[in-house]
């Protein structure tokens, strides 16, 4: 993959995560790993090489059903992406209400998920009132409210202290129980480690190392 | 649970925000341009209702120089002519012109002190026309001639042609200067609106990526825009609107009214302008959502 005329950010990056898999992404600063997740979630194209997404090459979904893939993915975005004049809770109802969801029958699982990462008193917040650490857990109520098959998450504990990032962990490992393929760009060795879960190794935009345990041996 | 918050009463917030300051700069263009259009627009309506003012004075009279013959006093002949120019079909009336108008006509040209009792001054007749049939010069001089009156029948229609082609000329020029700044308006309003669409980017890649289908986001641009359009249009048409009244007003029979005489129903003509804006807008807005989408697709 590559940016315009730029070299090619990702080179021969080949791998399948399975069905209900967790693995965390990582690697170098500029070793492609955010590229590598845009091109799962959708918002870049591939210069060369398939993507398939649920068994079908993303290549062939006609436009008019992109959207419907998109909502099966939860995107936590590395700058948070918020809605700035939408409140806390708005942001979070966001993509139940693109999927058409009414009002009353999500309202009490929004309100429940941000009481969970700890926002049950900023719900009627605005995104520029909240501090980094309340954005990156906003962010993540967000993206996993619908219950994705698949949730990707850049750097989703970088603004967070130790005992929020095992929250927000620990959230995401009850989601993978649940059935959703999770996969998270991480800097953070020590948390990468401390969860036992598979790795994807990126350098120089290549695939160094797949599914190998920091803690040793293969996941 | 926040004080202030009660999940259970909570009901989506608009996706776009309320109020976006970057708004006010744009409604503020539409609004100038829409004034601009509308102002054209009213003086094009006046420019025609003036040059068919123009043409309609002329063809609707006649002036007839009436030259006494023998012992009959200018004063009598004028009389038997009007007399007898007021029975022919297609004459609304037929008056005489006094002696004094008559002199008064001449006054530029020979100055107050003209011995004019000594000059053999033709008397004058003034002849309006029936509307709807107008009487022809010839039917007028027949009539004269029946009577045994040497008189001259002056239609206008040496004027008639030069009056008719500026009229036309201003009635095109008025046209060509409206579509010229109606035109421009559009196109300012489409550039402006794309403009204001390039600072919601990130709330259209948010939505985007979140699984909102292309229709879904356009929509609510479209709206939105075409809603701030329609208020920029109704600003600038009713600000065309009160300027035309107060001309309206303000020349009454004289003064403005002769020059550009609007009328009042000229200003039902401004009234499709909030709905003009709000098309132009909506499918400009239509237009820039559909291409970040297709950038972002």
């Amino acid at each position: 993959m590559r940016y315009g005329r730029s070299t090619e950010v990702l080179k021969d990056v080949s791998f399948a995560l399975a069905p209900g898999s967790f693995h965390f992404l990582t690697g170098p600063s500029g070793a492609g790993k955010s590229s590598l997740l845009k091109l799962i979630y959708l918002a870049e194209r591939p210069s060369r090489g398939t993507i398939e997404l649920f068994g079908r090459d993303v290549e062939a979904i006609a436009p008019s059903d992109r959207p419907y893939l998109r909502r099966r993915i939860g995107v936590v975005f590395q700058e948070f992406r918020l809605l700035d004049h939408l409140t806390a809770f708005d942001n979070v109802a966001l993509p139940l209400r693109i999927a058409g969801g009414k009002p009353e029958a999500y309202r009490t699982d929004v309100a429940e998920l941000l009481s969970w990462v700890g926002l049950k008193n900023r719900m009627h917040a605005l995104p520029p009132t909240l501090s980094g650490g309340e954005k990156q857990r906003l962010a993540i109520a967000r993206a996993v409210v619908n219950r994705p098959d698949i949730l990707l998450a850049d750097e989703p504990t970088g603004n967070v202290d130790d005992a929020h990032a095992l929250r927000i962990l620990k959230l995401f490992v009850e989601l993978n129980r649940l059935g959703t393929t999770v996969l998270i760009a991480s800097h953070d060795e020590d948390l990468v480690a401390r969860s036992g879960q598979p790795v994807l190794h990126l350098e120089g935009g290549r695939l160094r190392a797949f599914g190998r345990s920091l803690r040793g041996g293969q996941a | 649970m926040s004080e202030l918050f009660d999940p259970k009463r909570w009901r989506p917030a608009p996706l776009l925000p309320r109020r976006d300051p970057r708004d006010g700069a744009l409604v503020f263009v539409i609004a100038v341009l829409c004034f601009l259009a509308c102002l054209t627009a009213l003086g094009g309506l006046a420019a025609d209702r003036a040059a068919r003012g123009w043409t309609g004075q002329l063809t609707g009279s006649a002036t007839v120089v009436v030259r006494a013959m023998g012992a009959e006093s200018p004063d009598i002949a004028a009389g038997r002519a009007a007399e007898a120019l007021a029975g022919v079909p297609g004459v609304a009336e037929a008056r005489t012109l006094e002696k004094e108008k008559a002199e008064a006509l001449l006054e530029p040209w020979l100055g107050r002190d003209a011995l004019l009792d000594d000059l053999p001054i033709p008397r004058l007749v003034t002849v309006e026309m029936d509307a709807k049939q107008p009487a022809t010069a010839a039917a007028l001089t027949q009539a004269l001639k029946a009577a045994g009156i040497d008189a001259t029948v002056d239609d206008h229609s040496l004027w008639i042609a030069d009056i008719e082609r500026a009229a036309g000329i201003a009635r095109w020029a008025a046209l060509g200067v409206f579509l010229l700044i109606a035109s421009a308006a559009a196109a300012v309003i489409g550039f402006a609106t794309r403009a204001a669409m390039a600072a919601h980017r990130e709330t259209i890649e948010v939505l985007h990526l979140s699984g909102a289908k292309a229709d879904f986001v356009v929509r609510l641009f479209q709206t939105r825009f075409a809603k701030a359009a329609a208020l920029a249009g109704l600003f600038g048409a009713s600000g065309a609107a009160i300027i035309g009244a107060l001309a309206r007003l303000a020349g009454g029979g004289q003064g403005l009214t002769p020059v550009a005489p609007v009328a009042w129903i000229d200003l039902v003509a401004v009234a499709p302008t909030p709905f003009l804006a709000a098309l132009v807008a909506a499918v400009a807005a239509r237009l820039a959502a559909q291409g970040l989408i297709g950038e972002l697709a």
